[in-house]
């Protein structure tokens, strides 16, 4: 098991220019990232829709390297995501899948079948030609290089602590420093990307 | 009554800079699929339910291309926190191309997908246009440009299940 922010940190030192879509992350992410016209931390827009939207995102731009940290509540909901990136097969996206087992920002809830599933496997049957289960920051740090630095479709299933939030949706801390809107205008300047 | 043709379909997607069409696929426009795989300015992105166009189409828009989303109604009903979330929510200028399964010109719906189309478009607050037949068809430039300036999506309903889509010509 590994701490979110502790894997974050060791993927931080491996990030060069990639464009960073932090998911469930993003709360430890705005903390440590120094490019952050780089990053996309869009919360939660609705969910099961983040490997689509990094999807959309690496075809569009096939120029960047684009990262996601995924969750699994997130893949399970949206699982039929998975065939459509393996076809697309963008080879700059890296989606990395945050796997604490249960639904931590609704009280720790666990998600279904959470101590059997395999998602490096359901990744792989898929189609996605490279997959990858982590579960500690050891292996971590001694593989990201090598993932990062080879082409995508890459899946990276990383077991993680559930850190649980446990507070009405109102009453918790705001780690957001911007807008949806203003984090995509931000990265859109800074790759020189007319708005779509 | 004059049908509505696929060729006519796909030169006002090209018209208006469509570079992607993320879709998952309805009898209404089965016969368009045809053309477009065979169309290199356009890249077709499959989905499998169509909550995940919507996503889709916010990573396209937010990296500068111009997505259409070809679904049907039922679909679109499926996908309502996906719309609400990633299309709404992120101010994506999409058109999403909806086929109106059920829908009569003479106004006796016995398709419930039918029946609540409209309502579910309503209840969304998004604008949307009918297209029964090729004379229809410049009304998907207009849902292209008002997308564009207002920034949100905006539907086009096509209205022509089982003819013009499905007759090769």
């Amino acid at each position: 098991m590994m701490k979110t922010a502790e894997m974050l940190e060791i993927f931080n030192k491996h990030r060069g220019d990639a464009v960073v879509i932090p998911g469930r992350g993003g709360r430890f992410w705005v903390e440590m990232s120094d490019q952050p016209d780089r990053d996309l931390p869009l919360g939660d827009p609705a969910m099961g829709g983040h490997a689509s939207f990094a999807l959309g995102l690496a075809l569009a731009i096939p120029d960047q390297r684009v990262v996601l940290f995924d969750s699994e509540g997130d893949v399970l909901m949206g699982m039929g995501a998975l065939p459509t990136i393996a076809e697309k097969a963008p080879s700059n996206l890296y989606h990395f899948m945050l796997d604490n087992g249960v639904y931590a920002t609704t009280g720790g809830q666990p998600v279904p079948n959470a101590e059997q599933m395999e998602y490096d496997v359901v990744a792989q049957g898929c189609g996605y030609p490279s997959t990858y289960a982590i579960d500690n920051l050891e292996d971590f740090a001694s593989q990201i290089e090598e993932i990062l630095s080879g082409p995508g479709p890459v899946f990276v299933a990383l077991k993680i602590d559930p850190e649980i939030i446990n507070e009405p949706i109102n009453a918790r801390p705001q780690w957001q420093r911007k807008t949806r809107n203003q984090a995509v205008a931000d990265m859109q300047a800074e790759l020189g990307i007319s708005g779509g | 009554m004059a049908e509505l043709s696929p060729a006519r379909i796909l030169a006002e997607l090209k018209n208006n800079g469509a570079t992607h069409v993320v879709w998952l696929p309805d009898s209404e426009t089965n016969f368009l699929y045809v053309l477009m795989s065979e169309e290199p300015s356009i890249d077709l992105v499959p989905v499998s339910r169509e909550g995940h166009a919507f996503s889709t189409a916010a990573g396209l828009a937010a990296g500068g291309k111009k997505p259409v989303i070809l679904i049907q109604n039922t679909g679109m009903m499926e996908s309502g926190d996906s719309l609400r979330g990633w299309g709404l929510g992120m101010n994506v200028p999409v058109v999403m191309m909806v086929g109106y399964r059920g829908w009569t010109r003479h106004g006796v719906i016995n398709d419930t997908a039918a029946f609540y189309t409209e309502r579910f478009l309503h209840a969304f607050n998004i604008n949307y246009y009918l297209v029964e037949s090729d004379e229809d068809a410049d009304r998907i430039s207009i849902a292209f440009a008002e997308a564009q300036r207002e920034k949100r999506p905006v539907a086009v309903l096509v209205g022509d299940e089982y003819h013009g889509f499905n007759v090769s010509r």
